[in-house]
């Protein structure tokens, strides 16, 4: 550990469920085990209960009865938010207006008794680390949304908290400004090796900044995994939709291949079905010559993006299918296309409801 | 367009100040007839304000210089051993009911906005019910309560064997002052709290903040705004306020009931004059100041 990096500590989440005094539940119960030194985030649309968990763990909020937390092997279900020792950043900073920049930054501090002269040195050290050299004096109000943003983070790292927990830090800025921030604070997040818990709603921010993802949908966990598993093996149709775009097709499975309106696909195994679920991410599907194609479709529409096009193929499946092709390749509406698919790329997807 | 300026214009070349009316050369005439259509709106306000307002105080400025003493009446009241006492405790009183109001406030204010519990909405009603009240009615109270057969001294006397009174002291006075500005106070601060982020107050206990020194850092720095604009109009309202004061006794040495006794039974006007342009001066000069301190909030706060 050197003068940086915090002691990042393990996070057990046991059991633990929100049920509001209005019956209202926002969190099932839920365990989930949080590696020391992993960036874990919660992801989800609002509503789904990734706040919640963060605030329990955060001690923001209890959870129902019989549910646990522990910090390393240490229980803090009964501990206060001000005695378990987190860092957290806020959707809306809440950065002190009667302080400046570097009062923030020292406020954690103070309160814990440490000494003018170390804390001075802390605070440099913390605007050295994001990158707000020159702005210690100012005032609050005379700082832009990405300057206040690193305020934010400064001051809750500053308190070499066990736990950083970060509730949606990016989403007030301004879609270029939320790029930029975001890989900064990826390199920041690994240099320090904290534990960090980072709730978003934005599966792109969830994707580069998450060792693991947890996709939570109506205050259940929906899947857990590494931003690759999410992305290429969703467990169910919930998380191939909310994670990436994705083509839902459906058809029965006969004897490894699925069968569509436009022909059929292979896959690399799967349980005959006399109708499956199956999903195929638009950049998988190549556009081919019909001639030979398995499945072939109508191109409904073509949009130019730059790095890609995007191209809107009907008649293939019951749905028209999205496709991200190169962007070199000369596609025009109307013409007819063959399609492949790799076995690979083709997830069935568990039935639901 | 063209059909919202034509009445205006009629409106202003028959009337007020039809020269105003004439378009300049050069200028747009739309711009101008625009322009004079607002002149035209604040007149009502100017001529309240010049006839009500500027020409008594000048009056009152004037009949302040104009007795024996002259103009030496307005330093009279600061040299003037009785005057200068009453000008004292006025601004004490004022003062320690100012403090003492936020304090209340300030506490009631947090609570109430921060807690539901059943009769809540009852409470505040209750709180802010005295907010009706003319002073005469404030005394009034005060008088039931603290007063010769009020409600303390049958206590006190019942448990102590002594008789505690004090309805007619400048405390009673201060007690009524305080039941006078509470109600406009808390509604101030719990509009306030209510506006405060509470991300702030969790902020501060995530870096390990008890709950007392998140009151002292975040929630009453955030609240100074307010303070000073409900607090400003505590003091002013202390300073002036007269019904209760005159209800409970003539002879308490506030600033008010000195007008009224120079005024009525002296019928000494000089005098009278320059305390109540000495009044108003320190009045609006603590506004002014409070104003100032928040840089112009205190008027969109109050």
């Amino acid at each position: 550990m050197n003068a940086i990096t915090g002691h990042g500590a393990a996070v057990h989440i046991i059991d633990c469920g929100k049920t509001f005094p209005d019956g209202t539940q926002a969190l099932a119960p839920a365990s989930l085990d949080i590696i020391a030194g992993e960036t874990l985030v919660l992801l989800g649309p609002s509503g789904c209960g990734k706040t919640t968990m963060l605030r329990i763990i955060a001690g923001l909020e209890t959870p129902d009865a019989g549910g646990r937390i522990l910090f390393d092997d240490t229980d803090v279900t009964a501990i206060p938010i001000e005695q378990r020792h987190v860092g957290m950043v806020f959707q809306s900073y809440a950065l002190f207006p009667n302080m400046t920049v570097a009062e923030n930054i020292g406020y954690g501090l103070k309160i814990r008794g440490v000494g003018k002269a170390d804390r001075a040195a802390r605070i440099a050290e913390m605007v050295a680390l994001t990158n707000i050299g020159g702005l210690e004096n100012r005032r609050i109000d005379q700082l832009s949304g990405g300057q206040r943003q690193r305020v934010a983070l400064a001051r809750a790292v500053a308190v070499r908290p066990r736990v950083l927990l970060l509730d949606e830090p990016l989403t007030a800025l301004d879609a270029s400004l939320r790029d930029r921030l975001r890989s900064e604070l990826n390199r920041l997040l690994r240099s320090l090796g904290i534990t960090a818990i980072y709730v978003t709603h934005d599966q792109a921010e969830a994707m580069e900044l998450g060792d693991r993802i947890v996709v939570m949908r109506k205050g259940a966990i929906a899947q857990i995994g590494t931003p690759r598993d999410v992305y290429f093996q969703p467990q169910n149709r919930f998380v191939a939709e909310f994670v990436g775009a994705a083509n839902i097709v459906e058809g029965p499975i006969a004897q490894g291949r699925l069968s569509l309106p436009g022909g059929w696909l292979a896959l690399s195994d799967a349980a005959d079905a006399a109708a499956a679920v199956a999903m195929i991410r638009p950049e998988t599907i190549g556009l081919v010559a019909e001639g030979g194609a398995s499945l072939c479709g109508t191109v409904e529409s073509v949009s130019f993006i730059g790095d890609r096009q995007r191209v809107i193929v009907t008649g293939a499946a019951s749905k028209p299918l999205t496709i991200d092709a190169p962007n070199g390749i000369n596609v025009e509406i109307g013409q007819r296309v063959g399609l492949s698919v790799a076995s690979a790329a083709v997830r069935v997807l568990p039935k639901e409801d | 367009m063209a059909g919202t300026a034509r009445p205006r214009r009629r409106l202003c070349n028959c009337y007020l100040m039809p020269t105003q009316c004439l378009p300049a050369t050069g200028a747009p005439t739309s711009a101008m007839s625009h322009r004079s259509f607002i002149w035209i709106c604040l007149l009502p306000l100017v001529l309240v304000t010049v006839a009500f307002f500027v020409l008594p105080m000048a009056q009152l400025v004037a009949v302040g210089a104009d007795g024996p003493r002259g103009a030496g009446a307005y330093l009279a009241i600061l040299t003037e051993p009785r005057y200068r006492a009453t000008l004292i405790n006025t601004v004490l009183l004022a003062t320690a009911t100012t403090i003492a109001t936020l304090m209340i406030a300030t506490i009631a204010g947090l609570f109430l906005q921060r807690h539901r519990f059943p009769g809540r909405a009852v409470l505040i009603a209750m709180l802010t019910f005295p907010l009706a009240f003319p002073g005469v009615v404030v005394g009034f109270l005060i008088i039931l309560l603290a007063g010769r057969q009020g409600l303390i001294g049958a206590i006190t006397l019942a448990l102590a064997g002594e008789k505690i009174v004090f309805a007619y002291s400048i405390f009673g006075l201060f007690l009524g002052y305080l039941y006078f500005s509470i109600p406009r106070v808390i509604l101030t601060i719990m509009a306030a709290v209510q506006k405060l982020d509470r991300g702030l107050e969790e902020a501060a206990r995530s870096l390990g903040a008890s709950p007392w020194a998140v009151q002292r850092d975040v929630v009453l720095p955030a609240l100074v705004p307010a303070f000073v604009a409900s607090g400003a109009i505590a003091f002013a309202t202390a300073m002036g306020a007269f019904g209760t004061a005159f209800t409970l006794a003539t002879n308490i040495d506030v600033l008010p009931m000195l007008i009224y006794t120079e005024f009525t039974l002296a019928a000494n006007f000089a005098i009278s004059a320059a305390l109540s342009i000495g009044l108003g001066v320190i009045a609006w000069a603590i506004l002014a100041l409070a104003r100032s301190m928040t840089g112009g909030t205190v008027a969109a706060a109050g």
